[in-house]
């Protein structure tokens, strides 16, 4: 998942706010959940299952209890003589064990510490002829059951009747309280376990659901990166294989059309060569006897010698249109690599100038040597572009300055005319074929010269602007990065590798 | 006079530079065909040959390879394409230098001069000079190395002395271009580089590390020290 779409998930509407607990990377919040859903699942069983065992435990307990205290009044009740006396009631009393009770009227054989729990509601139950109590209290020592019944009599005819003895027994539930302790710690123990077990399954199913996720997202990447042959293997029927299927679907047709694209580009490359042939050859041939022409001229008449002047002029605007509409059409085909390699600049720039016989109109402003990997036959082209329109449009003298701008080199070409015409934006200048004089259309200028240094400038990176000096007249200022600090491209290996050590000057 | 062999196929283009270059005083055989080239070659015992790149059948670089393993004679190449890579593959065929067409032939003509005059004898420095088992000889333009003749074409040849002629001194590619290609315009430094590497093939033991001349990185090149 890019972290590009973070943000505008957090610009959702404010029905969702954002939590800070709730993760933001996928894989945790299926564990988070399934972990959740498990643990709840897990309590609620054993909750559920612990409540209705300990219910038929305590009931259980209870009957067993009653069972055994009835069991033995019946056994011993038709031994006491009536009324009962002393005696009588301390041996009933022992029959019944520890923590029992007997009454009769005013007497009373006890024994045992737990007796206080007889609550004075169950004293009163009973005398009111309840049959058969049950109370459960919890003291100090722990749970206990209170057992509480009359005695009764059964006359000759069979009706029973109140003998006014109560037998009190309490008993102790620490077996049965220990059982329920087990059962919890069982019940506790389980959960925890299910717990390592949820997390251990939580992430096999987030792995099972994310995996598919995960090669989607690097096949976009690669997508992303170029590598347009990237394909997914659908698995199974689900949504997510459906996700594969229009991935490949979407991969496929970007395939084909980037491919339709650079077979366009390539056909166009190769037209440009092919015209660049056909149209250098003639111009060859016309540039050699053209040369010859103008030599014989030399012992003709006037008229001749003007005519051959004239037909070598236009031989050679021919051959500098021909050379700039193939430049800017290999550059449109992107048929052209840029061949950086660390030059002075400002050394560059004077080449420039001095090879085309410049010398005298141009003013170069001296400069300490400026490094900068640039392509150098560009670099000249466009400066040669810059000063060559100066020098047609402009008045001389053109004075050209090299100088450095934070990372970027910069070619400042400025003229003593009248600066740019005034209802001449300054970008249409750049614009192919555009001439800001119309007067002057037959000017030596191809008309495509600054768009091809526009093109070049943005080649290595940088721009070009025109504007009218305050001072002077107009000015350009070719702006290119220097590129110091980065490689050369994988094409400058035939060169030797160069890594913009600039200390050894020679 | 020197003999100069045209292998170019267009018609016009053909019969017009070598009228325009037999006017700057060459004695000037033209082919129109790679193969019709390499017997001319022959025949005509060419001093420096003018070839075009796109030939038919047999083409330019493939015409530049046999008369570079031929010997030691010069090449300069006429490139009509502005495409990089023909003038990389034709500088790894072992051509001397190239125009790109449209030139005019004047231009051809003074590249021509300043191949040839790569082959004069240096007049200045020592005449002979050693380095290690590399011995330069400036008076008669030989090279041996450890004892054997390396038969050099002038440009491979003027490459070395200019080299050698300041050992340990750094001198950059366009300073190269300068004085071996004598190229008064912003040249193609690739000719430098080239022109190295079919040098260190010749005099390096391995031509993958280099003794005599070494790389400098990002500027140029050195000459030992040995």
């Amino acid at each position: 998942m890019r972290s590009g779409d973070l943000p505008s998930r957090r610009r959702r509407p404010p029905w969702r706010p954002p939590r800070s607990w709730w993760p933001r990377n996928l894989r945790a919040r299926v564990i988070l959940a399934f972990v959740v859903v498990a643990m709840v699942a897990a309590t609620a069983a054993s909750a559920a299952g612990y409540v209705a065992a300990r219910a038929s435990l305590v009931d259980e307990t209870q009957r067993r209890a009653a069972d055994s205290v009835r069991g033995q009044i019946s056994r011993l009740a038709p031994e006491v003589e009536y009324p009962p006396d002393q005696e009588a009631l301390d041996r009933l009393r022992t029959s019944l064990g520890e923590n029992s009770l007997v009454t009769f009227e005013g007497l009373t054989a006890a024994s045992g510490c737990a007796l206080n729990l007889i609550s004075d509601e169950t004293r009163a139950a009973v005398a009111e002829g309840d049959r058969f109590t049950v109370q459960r209290v919890v003291d100090a020592s722990g749970p206990k059951l209170v057992l509480a019944t009359p005695i009764l009599l059964t006359d000759v005819d069979g009706r029973q009747r109140d003998s006014g003895v109560e037998v009190y027994v309490v008993q102790d539930l620490a077996p049965t309280q220990a059982q329920l302790d087990r059962w919890t710690r069982i019940v506790v123990l389980t959960i925890a376990g299910a717990l390592p077990l949820a997390v251990v399954l939580a992430l096999l199913v987030s792995r099972s659901v994310l995996r598919p996720i995960q090669r989607l997202g690097h096949s976009a990447n690669q997508l992303a990166a170029g590598n347009l042959s990237i394909r997914l293997t659908p698995s199974g029927r689900d949504e997510l294989a459906d996700l594969a299927t229009t991935f490949n679907r979407t991969a496929a047709a970007l395939e084909r059309s980037v491919g339709e694209l650079r077979h366009r580009e390539a056909e166009a490359r190769r037209f440009v060569a092919d015209v660049s042939h056909e149209l250098r050859t003639p111009i060859m041939a016309l540039t050699s006897i053209m040369e010859m022409v103008e030599a014989d001229a030399r012992d003709r008449s006037p008229d001749d010698r003007e005519l051959a002047t004239m037909a070598v002029d236009r031989t050679r605007k021919l051959a500098r249109l021909a050379e700039d509409l193939l430049e800017l059409s290999r550059l449109d085909a992107g048929a052209v690599a840029l061949r950086r390699e660390l030059v002075d600049v400002a050394h560059v720039v004077a080449d420039t100038v001095r090879t085309r016989g410049w010398d005298d109109d141009v003013d170069l402003v001296p400069t300490e040597p400026v490094l900068a990997q640039v392509d150098v036959r560009r670099l000249d082209i466009s400066v040669a572009n810059l000063v060559g329109n100066a020098l047609r449009h402009g008045r001389p003298p053109v004075v050209v300055e090299v100088r450095t701008e934070a990372d970027d080199v910069l070619v400042v070409v400025t003229d003593h005319g009248p600066g740019l015409p005034d209802d001449v934006d300054a970008d249409q200048l750049f614009a192919r074929f555009f001439k800001a004089d119309s007067a002057r259309a037959a000017s030596d200028g191809s008309g495509l010269g600054l768009s091809i240094t526009l093109v070049n400038a943005q080649l290595h990176g940088g721009t070009v602007s025109a504007r009218t000096s305050e001072e002077a007249g107009a000015q350009f200022v070719l702006r290119l990065p220097r590129h110091l600090e980065t490689e050369p491209g994988p094409d400058d290996g035939r060169r030797g590798r160069q890594d913009g050590e600039t200390d050894e000057q020679a | 006079m020197s003999r100069i062999l045209l292998i170019e196929d267009d018609h016009s283009v053909r019969v017009s530079l070598a009228k325009a270059l037999g006017r700057y005083g060459h004695d000037v055989a033209a082919a129109p065909t790679g193969e019709e080239g390499l017997r001319l070659f022959v025949e005509h015992s060419a001093e420096l040959v003018v070839l075009d790149l796109m030939l038919p059948t047999m083409d330019g670089f493939e015409v530049c390879r046999r008369i570079r393993a031929a010997g030691i004679v010069p090449i300069v190449m006429l490139t009509a394409r502005g495409d990089d890579i023909d003038v990389v593959s034709g500088l790894e065929s072992g051509a001397d230098d190239y125009v790109v067409k449209p030139v005019e032939p004047r231009v051809i003509d003074a590249r021509i001069r300043a191949v040839l005059r790569r082959g004069a004898p240096d007049r200045s420095g020592r005449s002979t000079a050693a380095y290690g088992d590399l011995v330069v000889d400036r008076a008669s333009m030989t090279v041996t190395r450890a004892g054997h003749d390396v038969a050099m074409t002038p440009t491979e040849l003027r490459l070395l002395l200019e080299l050698s002629a300041s050992p340990g001194q750094v001198l950059s590619r366009q300073q190269l271009l300068e004085s071996v290609w004598e190229h008064s315009y912003l040249g193609d430094s690739r000719l430098v580089d080239n022109g190295v590497q079919r040098l260190r093939a010749k005099i390096e033991a391995d031509p993958a590390a280099p003794v005599f001349i070494q790389t400098v990185r990002g500027f140029g090149y050195r000459f030992g020290p040995v």
